[in-house]
């Protein structure tokens, strides 16, 4: 549980710097305007969804923090045996980040008010993405004809339920990607469309970040770091 | 802080207040039902809660009949009990407590208390309530399948949870269990995340952070511990359904089942009790939190004074929220864990009392020489003290370690926890309805009545739960369904038991006289105007009573002042809303 702790020590140090600017320690009952000091404004200027987006992402980081931190206690009992890494996994890996890029690319693109450059930047990011997905299926069917199945050990175990819930969120992604693009696609005004291209593209960085570490997960490098920490710790 | 030279914020006009842009129901459906407006959204996530809260009363009037009377009703056996015991333990903490104040209360006071139109992502809202209700039907269905509801204790402790020892542990109860926690899980972030963003984004103009209500800053600091503790269970849940139908062992350890080797093997029960108390320590103040901030505000309004100390209340609900995440452990004492993580939680746990006792010491200063009115609000917001004081000492019992194992499996600890979550919440869940039902009916409750309600479930609470301390120390162990003939409990014990029983039947039955008072109410009730308790916080000074769609009429209001300027020296009133510029001395008419 302690993967879950250096996380919300991490949550916990935004907040903090957050709170910081808040003006916590002003002493609201001596502070009354009258009618011609305008009070203060008192929102971000931030766009709310982009907030919105940030808190559901934290919600995101917490919830495949629990299932690594479980994944490293449940690691530490006697009948684990680690699994074979499929090799199309790279592959994916590699679809994922062509994904990511993509996105990247149509951020731009909509802010330099390029259409056609945006559209072509979208439908790549669908295609790998969906790639991503399928060659995740096809990973998990290596594993099953090689007589991985799931309840065999709770390294299989762990692999699909961790694998799924990932391919779950980004299957989401991809229906919010899907109605941009559409919505791109019969002629929307770039700027209605720019906000969700760059929420998708903050939630396509964030998948593939969770991602990569699940894949150092599942190879082995975390285990090789964790023992490092553990180390220097002792 | 009250002249930050204008356009020192240049990405909104100054003079105006970026509006959400409304949403407009089109027809009885979309404005009654499938409603993006909190307002009905939290109506209907109260009505639902209270309604699946009968149920569970309904649950503990059956154990306790069982308790006293055992036999009496044929119908209910050792499985029954258990599976009582669990229904009634988790949709009290969970589909009662957790969705009636965050998703009740959240939704009709966030908006309005801070001046905004509706919540940011009404959509997310709507579905929030769907999958909220969906989750307490699957729950409800628990009772219909074949082998009945789980039995597994609302901790749901795996391996016995999903054994065939335990009710509903090879049939559906489990399963549907765990599934409809995970709708509440998916159903709750979708509102969560509306109440977090709406305050940090939807404030009105003036509403800085320090000048929001503590009933605001009680529900948002719980929102956002909901938020990270809730994926907790949400992962457990997962797991253990995993294990249950997919055959995984992630929690179930070897084991031998009516001389068969299970499939399962190698898993960790402690795993799972991690993850559990991850989440499950939190929760305890995901309830207290909002009972908090709100009980400050029933204080200060019903005794027309300031509250004491404004900002140390608002730092020890950020420091509760933040230190009780850090002290999980200190249920699992018993699972072997190195000493020096013992001493760390065992510390923390200590350290959560001082925000606590701050709060207590805060209320009980707000109150004296106050202009106490002891109006219904007022009166169960003092119930609310008196039984979180009295749950707090036995809690210091309980705290120490030698007390602790003794005491641990008996009535004792369930009187305690009752006190404290169930008892005290309750008082404020009730305080708070009584307060706001005038705002959102736009009547008086029935002052009679409402006083009659209070005495029987207050004195009534006390008669059940103070001889139940005493059961415990005499050894009566909890999760037991009959006693049957033991050497060390005396025959008193039955004559006790049969009085709490007497008791909670009629605590319960007045909880009708409650509901009764709610409804006739509705119709009868005194026409409350817009403002009856003259308080100064924004969702009193609406156009409306109810408050229309939109809650503000054209304008948003702008907010000039702390909430709390009850009985200034001076005002030609004994409260200055918020929304009152200084210098401004002409009162205003309260809106009707
Ligand atoms: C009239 C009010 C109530 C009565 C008479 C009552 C009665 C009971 C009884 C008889 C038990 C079983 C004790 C045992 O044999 O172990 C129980 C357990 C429990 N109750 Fe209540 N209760 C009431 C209200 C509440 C409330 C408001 C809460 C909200 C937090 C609550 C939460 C629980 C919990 C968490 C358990 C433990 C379940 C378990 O052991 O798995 N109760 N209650
Ligand atoms: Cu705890």
């Amino acid at each position: 549980m302690s993967t879950i702790l250096v996380f919300l020590a991490g949550l916990a140090v935004i907040i903090t710097w957050w709170m910081a600017q808040q003006r916590l320690s002003s002493k609201p009952w001596l502070e009354a305007n009258g009618i011609h000091d305008i009070p203060v404004l008192t929102r971000s200027a931030v766009a709310t969804e982009k907030i919105g987006l940030g808190v559901f992402l934290a919600i995101v980081g917490a919830l495949f923090t629990l299932f690594i931190s479980a994944y490293f206690m449940r690691m530490g009992l006697q009948d684990w045996w680690a699994i074979p890494l499929p090799r199309i996994l790279w592959l994916n890996t590699g679809m994922l980040v062509i994904g990511s890029a993509a996105l990247h690319w149509a951020k731009m693109e909509v802010v330099r008010n390029n259409g056609n450059a945006l559209k072509l930047a979208l439908v790549t990011a669908l295609a790998a993405t969906t790639g991503f997905l399928i060659g995740q299926l096809f990973a998990w069917k290596e594993l099953v004809t090689a007589g991985y199945v799931i309840a065999d050990n709770p390294a299989n175990s762990f692999f699909y339920l961790i694998t799924g819930m990932h391919g779950l969120h980004i299957l989401g992604g991809l229906f919010v990607l899907s109605r941009t693009t559409s919505r791109v696609w019969e002629g929307a005004a770039l700027a209605k469309v720019r906000l969700s291209t760059e929420l998708c593209t903050i939630y396509w960085h964030f998948m593939l970040v969770v991602w990569l570490v699940l894949f150092a997960l599942f190879a082995g490098w975390a285990n090789d770091f964790v023992a490092i920490c553990r180390q220097v710790l002792n | 802080m009250a002249n930050i030279p204008a356009g020192i914020d240049d990405t909104v006009p100054l003079a105006e207040v970026a509006d959400v842009e409304l949403y407009h129901p089109k027809s009885w459906w979309t404005t009654y039902v499938f409603s993006q407006d909190a307002k009905v959204i939290a109506i209907q996530y109260s009505l639902t809660a209270i309604s699946i809260g009968f149920v569970a009363l309904v649950l503990s009037w059956l154990m306790r009949i069982q308790l006293a009377f055992p036999g009496a009703l044929s119908f209910i056996d050792a499985e029954h009990y258990y599976q009582f015991i669990t229904m009634h333990g988790m949709i009290m903490v969970i589909y009662l407590l957790t969705a009636l104040f965050l998703g009740g209360f959240g939704n009709y006071l966030i908006p309005l208390m801070l001046g905004a139109r509706d919540m940011v992502f009404p959509y997310a809202n709507m579905l929030s309530y769907w999958l909220y209700l969906l989750a307490v039907l699957v729950l409800v269905a628990g009772f219909f399948v074949p082998g009945g509801p789980t039995g597994a204790g609302w901790t749901l402790y795996p391996p016995q949870s999903i054994l065939s020892g335990t009710p509903g542990g090879k049939d559906w109860g489990i399963i549907l269990m765990l599934t409809s926690l995970i709708l509440f899980i998916i159903g709750f972030t979708m509102g969560g995340l509306n109440y977090v963003v709406t305050v940090l984004q939807g404030r009105t103009r003036g509403m800085t952070l320090m000048r929001m209500p503590l009933t605001i800053w009680g529900i948002f600091t719980a929102t956002v511990m909901a938020l990270l503790a809730f994926p907790a269970l949400f992962v457990a849940s997962v797991m253990m359904l995993f294990d249950r139908v997919l055959g995984t062992s992630f929690f179930m350890p070897t084991i031998v089942e009516m001389g068969e080797h299970l499939k399962n093997g190698g898993g960790s029960p402690i795993l799972f009790q991690h993850l559990f108390w991850f989440f499950g320590h939190p929760e305890v103040y995901i309830v207290a939190l909002p009972a908090f901030g709100i009980v400050s505000d029933l204080i200060s309004t019903h005794a027309r004074k300031n509250i004491f100390g404004y900002r140390m209340m608002v730092w020890a609900i950020v420091g509760i929220g933040a230190l009780s995440f850090v002290v999980w452990a200190h249920h699992m004492y018993v699972s072997g864990m190195n000493p020096k993580f013992g001493f760390f939680f065992a510390t923390t746990t200590l350290i959560i009392a001082v925000p606590t006792a701050i709060k207590v010491y805060n209320w009980v200063l707000t109150l004296w020489r106050g202009d106490i009115h002891l109006t219904l609000p007022m009166l169960f917001a003092l119930g609310f003290m008196v039984t979180f004081v009295n749950g707090g000492l036995t809690g210091l019992f309980l705290g120490n370690v030698v007390v602790d194992v003794p005491l641990a499996k008996t009535l004792f600890v369930v009187a305690h926890f009752h006190m404290v979550m169930g008892v005290a919440p309750i008082m404020v869940v009730f305080g708070a309805i009584c307060h706001w039902y005038p705002k959102v009916t736009g009547r008086m409750l029935d002052e009679t009545l409402g006083r009659v309600h209070f005495f029987v479930t207050f004195v009534g609470a006390y008669a059940i739960f103070f001889p139940m301390h005493y059961l415990g120390l005499l050894g009566v162990p909890r999760r037991y369904s009959e006693l049957g003939d033991t050497a060390f409990i005396p025959p008193s014990v039955q004559a006790l038991n049969e009085f709490i029983t007497i008791m909670a039947l009629i605590v319960g039955a007045a909880q009708i006289l409650f509901l009764f008072n709610l409804a006739w109410s509705l119709r009868r009730g005194k026409e409350a105007g817009g403002n009856p308790w003259r308080a100064t916080t924004l969702e009193w000074q609406t156009p409306q009573t109810p408050p229309a769609h939109g809650n503000w009429g054209k304008e948003l209001p702008v907010v000039y002042r702390w909430a709390y300027d009850y009985s200034v020296p001076g005002a030609a009133q004994d409260f200055i809303p918020q929304n009152q510029p200084n210098g401004d001395r002409i009162s205003r008419e309260p809106a009707s």
